[in-house]
């Protein structure tokens, strides 16, 4: 096997995305922890007319923290972990350097372009997917791009074998490109009708219940396949690296991996359970939900057991303890879905604030955690230089598990508590609470989250901060910070 | 079988893309074997409503309201008969919301009023305090986009067969035909409201968003 000492890797559109992680990070989560806020305090609703709204932004904050910090983050570890993983430097083919900055501008185009469009009310409503046509087809461009430059440097590979890593970016690039596709099938009114109206709007090819279905399946698996395959590529590759640990069990990876391709998509229903889609798939929805612990918990415990026998290292590694505790909150998370997902459950769960409470303890403890973690591994790598300070990242590390606690706890109490206002009769056979007490009661709730929300932003600003200072001023290194390899290179 | 697919990625690719494809096939396709069918006296939208349900959707209404009522005695008691399939057979897109921070609004149109919703909008803590809801006082002198409504209509007409211009079904015509319904249909609710601009602005030939949306908002029971 080629020594990878030999390989000078190229690292300019990892850096490129990583950059693009950080602004997109502060964007989407400062509009959050705004949104927070003004749940809490309606007043600030209304400061900035028709762009300051609790609904005009939220989509914004979606849209940012999913499409534009997430996807930064998992593009950058892509750039970075596939050379490594695949032994060959983007360098070596001008074609698939050329293909990964064209991949880095029009991405970064489309989300400054997604920004403008949704403060503006321009919105097909569905969401995760409210991005209107044009800005659609840029989409696909950008994503078809991606997939050229992976599988083109899967092509020109020296490691014959693609590590567990590479399937689960695999798995996120065909799996989006379907999911999308299928999701955004709408036919612009202005061209279908001759020419009148804007030329921005379009209309779904499907109707009611049938849209309803197809959008489910896209946005749990958008969950899936942004929020859940990428972020174990990355566990999967920066947990042994940084740890110097060998992966636990080969055969649970490919088992969690096969298992969780097949199983994940089934589970869309559960976003649907008691509304008009035929029941069989509201119970299938169900059933898979709770089958889908197993591939989870199976990937989460074969990364908490690499660390096995160096547990020493969470006293000393901060990056470790970032890692292994988003480990730990997948494993919270994929439980607790599967919990709401049961029909019984779900009755009072629905539309509540438990629903964005699960969400939040699986994208910040999670997502967010791996993300940032990953990023920190890289770093000293692609700046050759040493990370600036880790007593700001043990700060960090604590600051922002609190906050998680605030947001998750908060949500739990609001939601179960509403969920059971809204069903509550008195003895006379009358519902006790109108819908306002059932909002008047969550003020606190409301409160606390959104002090939980500050706190965790304050915490992505000391990394952003970590980070810059890393690449601009860190201990210069001359070698490659050492660990032991899984990769045996 | 699987340590032949990791070195050999075309293969791993097309396993992978049949794993996860699976379910859709099993789970989606089917249902568009029929296509969702209209309960009896479920029509499409008219052109004032279209525009009006466009403004819903720019609002991002959807983020705290849902118009999905489950069959539950406690949701039929607050929000009136559940929800049936057919009902959504001309919504495109489907507006079920996924989170209730305000109630649902699938039969909003059976107990509130033009006048509920003037007063309401403009200033939602006046109608009903401790609300979370931000004004919507914008929707009073923002003009509303007609013409895009009635490319819509014409568009799903045209493409997926929804029945304007039938016996008993709202009448579409042409764009002049379309803007004139519109506008008549406008100045019936603009009657009723109490807001002298938005009454100016109808007389003078032009929609406010607030009257479009009332529109739709009334439309559905």
């Amino acid at each position: 096997m080629q020594n990878s000492a030999q390989i000078e890797y190229d690292y300019s559109i990892a850096k490129a995305f990583t950059f693009a992680t950080i602004l997109f990070g502060i964007i989407g989560m400062t509009v959050g922890v705004i949104l927070a806020f003004q749940l809490a305090f309606p007043a600030l609703s209304n400061l900035a007319g028709e762009y300051g709204t609790f609904s005009r932004l939220r989509p914004l904050h979606t849209n940012g923290v999913a499409f534009g910090f997430a996807l930064s983050g998992i593009f950058a570890t892509w750039y970075y972990v596939g050379q490594r993983v695949l032994k060959v430097s983007l360098k070596e083919s001008p074609f698939l350097m050329g293909v990964a900055k064209l991949h880095f501008a029009l991405y970064f185009i489309t989300i400054l372009l997604a920004v403008v469009t949704l403060l503006s009310g321009i919105t097909t409503s569905k969401e995760y997917a409210e991005l209107e046509w044009p800005l659609d087809l840029l989409v696909v461009v950008w994503w078809v791009l991606w997939g050229v430059a992976m599988f083109g440097m899967i092509g020109i590979r020296r490691e014959r074998t693609l590590y567990v890593s590479v399937w689960y970016y695999m798995s996120s690039f065909l799996a989006v490109a379907m999911l999308y596709l299928f999701n955004n099938m709408e036919v612009p009114t202005y061209f279908a009708s001759g020419g009148h109206g804007s030329i921005l709007h379009s209309v779904s090819m499907y109707a009611g219940t049938n849209d309803a279905l197809v959008q489910w399946w896209f946005g749990h698996n958008a969950v899936a396949f942004v929020f859940t395959t990428p972020i174990i590529a990355m566990v999967y590759y920066f947990l042994p690296k940084e740890s110097g640990q060998n992966v636990y069990s080969y055969k649970l990876s490919m088992l969690a991996f096969w298992g969780l391709m097949f199983v994940y998509l089934w589970a869309g229903g559960h976003h649907l359970i008691y509304s008009t889609v035929p029941d069989w798939m509201q119970t299938m929805g169900s059933v898979m939900s709770v089958v889908l612990i197993l591939p989870s918990w199976g990937s989460a415990i074969n990364m908490l057991l690499t660390m096995k026998g160096e547990w020493g290292q969470l006293q000393t590694n901060p990056l470790i303890k970032f890692m292994v505790m988003a480990s730990t909150f997948y494993m919270l998370s994929t439980i607790e879905g599967p919990i709401q997902a049961i029909k019984s459950v779900n009755a009072i769960a629905h539309f509540t604030d438990w629903i964005p409470g699960h969400v939040h303890d699986g994208v910040l403890g999670w997502v967010v955690f791996m993300i940032m973690a990953s990023l920190l591994h890289m770093a000293p790598r692609m700046f050759k230089r040493e990370i600036y300070s880790k007593s700001l990242l043990e700060t960090q590390f604590w600051i922002q598990t609190v906050a998680i606690v605030l947001y998750f706890t908060s949500m739990w109490i609001a939601g179960i508590t509403q969920g059971m206002m809204w069903r509550a009769y008195d003895e006379y056979g009358s519902l006790v609470y109108s819908f306002i007490d059932t909002v008047e009661v969550l003020h606190p709730y409301y409160t606390i989250r959104a002090v939980g929300g500050l706190l965790y932003l304050v915490g992505l600003f000391m990394w952003a901060y970590n980070m810059y200072k890393t690449a601009t001023v860190g201990r210069v290194l001359t070698k490659e910070p050492a660990n032991a390899s899984p990769m045996g290179a | 079988m699987f340590h032949w697919l990791e070195q050999r990625p075309f293969f791993f690719a097309v396993a992978l893309f049949l794993t996860v494809a699976f379910a859709g096939i099993i789970e989606v396709i089917p249902d568009f074997s029929k296509q969702s069918q209209p309960t009896v006296g479920t029509k499409p939208y008219s052109v004032l409503e279209l525009t009006g349900r466009h403004v819903y959707i720019k609002d991002s209404c959807n983020a705290c309201h849902s118009q999905l009522i489950r069959p539950f005695k406690s949701e039929t008691d607050r929000y009136g008969m559940y929800s049936l399939s057919g009902e959504y057979a001309y919504d495109r897109p489907f507006l079920w919301g996924s989170k209730r921070t305000g109630p649902d609004l699938m039969r909003v149109g059976n107990y509130r009023t033009t006048d509920w919703h003037e007063n309401h909008m403009k200033a939602p803590s006046e109608v009903i305090p401790g609300t979370v809801m931000p004004s919507y006082a914008h929707q009073f002198t923002n003009i509303a986009d007609v013409d895009t409504a009635y490319a819509e209509a014409v568009t799903v007409k045209n493409v997926f067969g929804v029945p304007y211009d039938k016996e008993g079904m709202p009448k579409l015509g042409s764009i002049e035909d379309a803007r004139a319904s519109a506008l008549a249909e406008a100045k019936l609710i603009a009657a009723d409201m109490k807001d002298q601009d938005v009454k100016d602005a109808v007389a003078a030939g032009k929609i406010p968003e607030i009257v479009a949306i009332i529109a739709y908002m009334n439309s559905l029971k």
